[in-house]
């Protein structure tokens, strides 16, 4: 099958509306579903899936969007990277807008630095070549799904003994916020739908140890349309049989073992690290840093930015949107204080966030 | 014809080529020699070739519409076009979309020392040839040449003048409740294109932009029934979603997109997927929306279908008169979304 029929048959709505039904047919009780990747978040929202599913199936939004939980201090820290004379500071786009203490790259940028946005990590690396007499930095976010990237990033100005290129480092990984989340029960989750993209890197093996430990199923689910509905419908037949484990909706990608090249990447490179998150707080082993080998590249080190702390905004309620305890209109500043235009948390920012996408399909009621 | 030798290579380039200097914008005989060997020989025509301060037009009679826009595309050249032939389509479709026929432009070049004469001549025969097709004349225009750093290469504004279809009147006062919104044919392709030739994607594409003059089309559509025709507006920055968007708040009734109805073509969608853009607000210079009286939008559509900048044109959405000056989608499981434009520029996402 080409591409782009794949991609038609993942988004046909007759196909979604059969497995709507299928849905309603087999669900006797309300359950609790929480999908963990803000792209599938997205989805949901825009297609308008958690409007029509039965009466008594709820989504909660995850904390899956890479952009959304990267800590405000590390934000300040790019702000302050793209503040030096000569920098490039190099970044993945829906980081530009996201707010730090005082303004965001965007503000930077028209301030005079070099903010740049790149497609990929090794874009950066590219540019750092081509400015040896400047210091360049990559600001390398994301979960699981970008680590590789990123890391391949090091390795190739390793390899190219490129001197002038490091990373501003925030990488954050599924499973240790989801079992976080699970512990804090502040959250009633009946089951996940993990995150397809995570899992083709991963493989599968971390959430049947979650599964099994905290007795809940889960499936791993692709990020189009029709695939959340199947993901859905394969999560609520498990509870219905009351079945705990992991299922794989998202098979024509995600393989057991994942993709072991992306994974030797990521194990040569980085190693796991306590981790801030942005509106969740401090979160054991669920984060990545350099390895020490690679301290040479780590930008944090590189220009004395250690002592640089910030806290968050007290009046950003994006932790409890981010822990699923809190829907974003339930925000007292949601579509008021807090727009797209003039965000006060990143969750409003990122395409992936809950609260932009929230605010971007808002929904309305049906007078026709 | 004489001139002097053009400048060779300035000093401190490496690249091999005659190029625009300081000297081409002085007023003098350099001048003189570029006006007449690059734009006289690229879109001269009658009035042009008088080199008057001015150029003297005779309207008919009718209503004239006026209209400028200035580009400062960049790449400067993109699959499917250049800087040239976008500067002429997007003034002369501005005078379309008011039912003009777009008759005559001006053009004024701000040039950036240093700009090969040859990239010059692309985007003045580019210009010529797509004034032609518009069916307009370049009457007069202007050159400003200004030191490095002054300009990114080349700048360009175009200023035109048409005359309006006699009776024909259109606006977003007109559209009323039941309408039916028409989009031309596939929409993002211009907006992807440039995004793509900008070279720093980590995939290619063969998106080619739409960038064409759309004068002709709307002649056709006023000719098979004008009175039917309430609002035209090409989609350009902003897309067919902020347009839409302006014409709800002008008309203060709604607009509600029908769900999976908007053409949008495959390569320009994957693309968008890819950057977690919304085609809705990607810009076009080939694409125009219209709202129609409800029972002559197919009659339109075949039209546009038709016409060879109209094809896979398609009824999108329809006019209610509940929510007021909103735009809004119809998902397909049914239930209705506010659409809202984005803030600002389009950021492609992490992943």
């Amino acid at each position: 099958m080409k591409e782009t029929e794949l991609l038609a048959a993942s988004r046909h709505p007759g196909c979604g509306r059969a497995i709507m039904a299928a849905i309603e047919k087999i669900a006797t009780r309300p359950w609790c579903l929480m999908e963990v990747c803000g792209g599938q978040t997205h989805a949901i929202v825009a297609a308008g899936i958690d409007q029509a599913l039965p009466a008594g199936i709820a989504m909660v939004h995850g904390p899956g969007c890479p952009v959304c939980v990267t800590p405000v201090e590390t934000v300040d820290r790019a702000l302050a990277l793209a503040a030096i004379p000569g920098m490039i500071l190099c970044s993945f786009g829906d980081m530009l807008r996201v707010p730090g203490s005082v303004g965001d790259l965007l503000a930077a940028r028209a301030a005079g630095g070099d903010v740049r946005v790149v497609y990929s990590p090794l874009e950066a690396v590219a540019i750092a070549r081509d400015n040896p007499g400047r210091e360049v930095v990559f600001f390398a976010i994301g979960f699981e799904t970008t680590t590789p990237a990123n890391g391949m990033a090091v390795l190739a100005a390793e390899k190219e003994g490129l001197e002038n290129f490091s990373i501003l480092v925030s990488q954050v990984m599924v499973p240790p916020v989801l079992a976080a989340l699970m512990s804090a029960g502040e959250v009633e989750v009946d089951g996940f739908l993990a995150a397809g993209h995570v899992c083709t890197i991963t493989g599968l093996e971390a959430y049947d140890a979650f599964s099994q430990k905290h007795q809940v199923p889960i499936v791993v689910t692709g990020l189009e349309v029709n695939d959340i509905l199947e993901g859905i419908f394969f999560l609520v037949r498990m509870l219905e049989d009351g079945r705990a484990g992991v299922e794989n909706q998202y098979a024509r990608s995600v393989r057991s073992g994942g993709n072991s090249r992306a994974v030797t990447v990521i194990n040569a490179v980085f190693t796991s690290i306590d981790q801030k998150w942005r509106g969740l707080g401090r979160i054991d082993k669920s984060g990545l840093g350099l390895k020490r080998k690679y301290h040479a590249f780590d930008a944090v080190r590189s220009f004395g930015l250690e002592s640089l702390r910030s806290e968050e905004s007290r009046e950003c309620m994006s932790g409890e949107v981010l822990k699923g305890v809190i829907k974003p209109d339930q925000c007292p500043v949601f579509g008021g204080r807090c727009t797209p235009g003039s965000p006060l948390g990143a969750t409003m920012v990122s395409s992936e966030g809950t609260c932009a996408a929230y605010y971007n399909y808002r929904r309305i009621a049906d007078d026709l | 014809m004489t001139c002097e030798p053009r400048v060779r290579v300035l000093p401190g380039s490496t690249a091999v080529g005659e190029r625009v200097t300081l000297g081409h914008g002085s007023g003098g005989r350099m001048s003189a020699d570029l006006i007449r060997e690059v734009f006289l020989t690229a879109f001269g025509n009658d009035c042009l070739n008088r080199l008057d301060d001015s150029a003297r037009l005779d309207p008919p009679p009718g209503r004239l519409a006026f209209s400028t826009d200035t580009f400062v595309v960049d790449p400067i050249f993109f699959p499917g076009g250049d800087i040239g032939d976008l500067a002429v389509n997007g003034t002369v479709n501005d005078l379309a979309m008011s039912g003009a026929v777009p008759r005559w432009l001006s053009a004024g070049f701000i040039i950036e020392e240093g700009f090969p004469l040859a990239d010059l001549e692309r985007i003045c025969a580019s210009m010529g040839r797509a004034a032609g097709e518009a069916g307009v004349e370049i009457v007069t225009g202007d050159t400003k040449v200004v030191g490095r750093g002054g300009c990114d290469r080349i700048f360009i504004n175009t200023a035109g003048i048409g005359v309006i279809a006699a009776g024909f009147d259109s606006g977003p006062e007109f559209i009323r409740e039941g309408d039916r919104v028409v989009v031309s044919g596939p929409i993002g392709s211009h907006g992807m294109a440039v995004m793509m030739a900008r070279g720093r994607m980590s995939f290619t594409s063969e998106i080619k932009s739409d960038t064409a003059a759309l004068s002709g089309l709307v002649a056709e559509l006023i000719a098979a029934g004008g009175n039917d025709i309430r609002a035209m507006r090409d989609a350009t920055r902003g897309g067919v979603g902020s347009v839409l968007g302006e014409f709800a708040a002008a008309c203060g009734r709604g607009i509600i997109l029908f769900p999976d109805a908007m053409p949008v073509a495959d390569e320009v969608a994957a693309a968008c997927d890819l950057l977690g853009i919304d085609p809705l607000f990607v810009a076009n210079e080939g694409r125009m929306v219209f709202v129609t009286a409800p029972a002559a939008a197919e009659a339109f559509v075949a039209v546009c279908r038709g016409h060879r900048h109209g094809a896979g044109a398609a009824v999108i959405g329809e006019v209610v008169s509940a929510y007021p000056g909103r735009l809004l989608r119809r998902t397909p499981f049914g239930s209705l979304q506010l659409i809202t434009c984005p803030t600002g520029e389009l950021l492609p996402r992490i992943c």
